[in-house]
């Protein structure tokens, strides 16, 4: 046998034996794998998921019913008032109220929110005042002081940057045995920025008692969704850090609200966070200063106007017996003489005192800010 | 009282405070086990436990984020960033956050806490580990910076930063962590922020430093008879005191490391230009870093104010 034929045959033999090895010790295996849920307890037909349902009262029914058309007047009023040049720049929630409101009341009044500013709805669904939300939109920042008792965070304008404060406070209240959840509201493009990702981050290592609620209204301006991320679903991303996410129908109040109430539950039990991917539709423009006709199609924002969340309870509730046109005339009638007289109370607050630009900038002004106060005539 | 170096000071005016205040916890990267990569969170996992002193993921952001959220709530953090040239990830927190939120909140929501992290040249690191960025935080209206430059100054001031309601932006400067010992008294004591110390007098003219560079420009006064102010607080500054100094000598030179261009040096220049002027005796010279990215090992001591530099500013000035 030549020294090439014996290489030859060395080789075929080492080859052979490799393969083997492979086939026989190292076999491809699954290590983790993960099932994302979606919950839809009542469809867009306004047909129920029987026992799903069940556990809703009337009276839950219609407390969900108020506060949506209270939370969609005070909005449309908001719109007509930035019209009118009365406030300023606004960002709608039309669409998006089942969204806002089924997760703000899974929450206790001891928990703490942490609201993006698209979130008049979780203020309102809070007891928030909304006059101070008026004052807020017409520029007055005294509107994000909120009342004591009332356990809400400013609103934040840089979109996502606020997730790691939900972490940070639900940490707090794991540290010092406080048993309450901190919740925080973000949308589909905020779950793109690198504060959502340290946040669920660190809230799945030291496992704290938070809810994060994506907002995921499809469109990010003028962005859509599948430009955020490749990934299939938004709830899916919890996976990656160790915690449950799921989505679930954003425009049915009673899935966004059980979904909330069992990761608050949970949170409290001491069983770590949860990300819920409301998917939902924001109908208006992202505020005020947009156009969405200039990125998106009429045909689509009809087809989701169908499947707005009002339309669906008010359809289940009159099957159920609890909804009449009365009923609604009688409540909307209510909505708006309390928004107006909210609308009232806006306008006539006093003005913000100039010297508030430098009064809450630390707790005590500096030697600076007080000369300051002198020299620009706020303070004698 | 005893002998230690600024590792050591800092340390201890962590622990006591622990030990007074249990709202305080302290997290960074590598602070338990290890002590932090510079010893100076040293023995406070063993003592205080996980759950006050925490190691967490390597996310700069993450850290201080999660830490407005928790002084929010109620705890007193401290939190430790590595590097400051890491800090730079979370600077989005600080800035449209922590800085802000009290305003924003208009009194209702506070950030009471502390982030940590070694600055300045001085330990030939690898890139990014020599950054003297203060001037960036010294713009921004809402947090308070302070910079230690004596064992005995670090614990006091530190003391005062975690008790401060305000969110307090702590430099300890790399070079001196160990290369100065000092007496520091046991017990615990605070040096109020905001406040200026005199590290010498003097009647000729005054040098205004912080830090690191403090000590070389004290050396460097040899043979003259100057009135040095280590500033210690940089935002809020001590006007009061730098101005009386200006007032008595007429002369004014700065000294820092950081690049000089849009330096802190140039708030405390049109400070004395727009107050003092008329006591002016001489133009006021900032000594600092040329304008340029702090370089690596090899090249930092060209980079870093060197002694004669410092000195021919003195002599420039008193030409006058």
């Amino acid at each position: 046998m030549s020294i090439a034929r014996l290489a030859a045959a060395f080789n075929c033999f080492l080859t052979h034996n490799i393969l083997a090895d492979r086939l026989r010790y190292m076999p491809i295996q699954t290590i983790e794998k993960f099932e994302v849920k979606f919950l839809q307890i009542i469809n867009e037909k306004g047909e129920a998921d029987g026992s799903l349902v069940s556990s809703f009262t009337d009276s839950d029914l219609k407390k969900f019913f108020e506060t949506m058309i209270l939370a969609r007047t005070f909005n449309q009023r908001a719109l007509s008032l930035q019209r009118e040049g009365r406030i300023g720049t606004y960002a709608s929630i039309l669409g998006q109220e089942a969204s806002q409101i089924g997760s703000a009341l899974a929450f206790g009044g001891e928990d703490w929110l942490f609201p993006s500013f698209r979130e008049s709805g979780v203020l309102i669904a809070r007891g928030y005042p909304m006059w101070m939300l008026y004052r807020y939109w017409a520029g007055d920042e005294r509107g994000m002081k909120a009342p004591p008792g009332v356990n809400i965070f400013p609103m934040s304008v840089p979109v996502g940057t606020h997730v790691p404060h939900a972490t940070g406070a639900a940490w707090a209240m794991k540290l010092k045995g406080h048993k309450k959840a901190a919740g925080v509201y973000f949308g589909d493009g905020g779950s793109s920025k690198g504060d959502f990702h340290e946040g669920l981050n660190f809230a799945g290592v030291f496992k704290v008692p938070a809810v994060f609620l994506c907002q995921n209204n499809q469109w990010a301006i003028s962005v859509p969704r599948k430009r955020q991320t490749a990934a299939g679903t938004i709830a899916q991303k919890a996976y990656a850090y160790g915690f449950e996410g799921v989505q679930v129908d954003g425009n049915d109040i009673t899935a966004v609200y059980r979904a909330t109430k069992d990761a608050v539950d949970k949170a409290k039990r001491g069983e770590g966070p949860t990300l819920i991917e409301c998917f939902t539709y924001r109908l208006d423009d992202h505020t005020t200063s947009d156009d969405a006709s200039r990125y998106r199609s009429k045909e689509e924002v009809e087809e989701w106007k169908g499947k707005e969340p009002l339309i669906r309870l008010r359809l289940y509730m009159e099957k159920k017996g609890v909804w009449t046109k009365d009923y609604e005339d009688a409540i909307a009638k209510k909505a708006l003489e309390s928004v107006d007289a909210e609308i009232k109370k806006a306008e006539g607050f006093t003005p913000p005192d100039p010297a508030d630009i430098i009064r809450y900038t630390y707790a005590e002004p500096t030697p600076r800010q007080k000369r300051e106060l002198k020299e620009f005539g706020w303070e004698k | 009282m005893g002998k230690v170096n600024i590792v050591a000071a800092i340390n201890q005016a962590l622990s006591q405070e622990m030990e007074r205040d249990g709202d305080v916890v302290l997290l960074g990267e590598d602070v338990g086990r290890d002590g932090g990569v510079f010893r100076v969170t040293e023995g406070l996992l063993s003592k205080f436990g996980p759950d006050r002193v925490i190691d967490t993921p390597l996310s700069e952001l993450g850290i201080i984020g999660a830490a407005i959220g928790m002084a929010a709530y109620g705890l007193k953090p401290v939190a430790e960033i590595q590097f400051m040239g890491f800090i730079y990830a979370g600077l989005e927190q600080v800035f449209s956050h922590a800085s802000r939120i009290r305003s924003r909140s208009r009194g209702r929501y506070s950030v009471p806490m502390v982030i940590r992290t070694p600055y300045g040249i001085g330990i030939k690191p690898p890139e990014l580990h020599s950054e003297s960025s203060e001037a960036l935080f010294c713009h921004m209206p809402g947090v308070k910076v302070v910079v230690p430059s004596t064992p005995y100054n670090a614990k006091g001031l530190l003391v005062s930063a975690i008790r401060d309601p305000d969110t307090v932006i702590f430099l300890e400067a790399s070079r001196l962590y160990r290369s100065i010992k000092a007496d520091v008294p046991d017990e615990l004591y605070s040096i109020p922020l905001g406040k200026a110390d005199i590290y010498q007098e003097g009647k000729d003219f005054t040098v205004v430093s912080w830090g690191t560079m403090l000590h070389r420009a004290a050396e460097a006064a040899e043979d003259f008879d100057c009135e040095i102010i280590d500033l210690m607080t940089l935002r809020p500054f001590d006007e009061e005191a730098v101005l009386n100094s200006v007032k008595k000598t007429g002369r004014l030179v700065i000294v820092h490391e950081a690049p000089r261009v849009g330096g802190f040096g140039a708030e405390i220049a049109a400070f004395a230009a727009e107050e003092a002027i008329g006591y002016l005796k001489a133009p006021v010279l900032r000594v600092a870093g040329p304008d340029a990215v702090i370089p690596m090992a090899r090249l930092e001591d060209h980079y870093m104010p060197s002694r004669d530099r410092i000195r021919k500013a003195y002599e420039t000035v008193m030409s006058y």
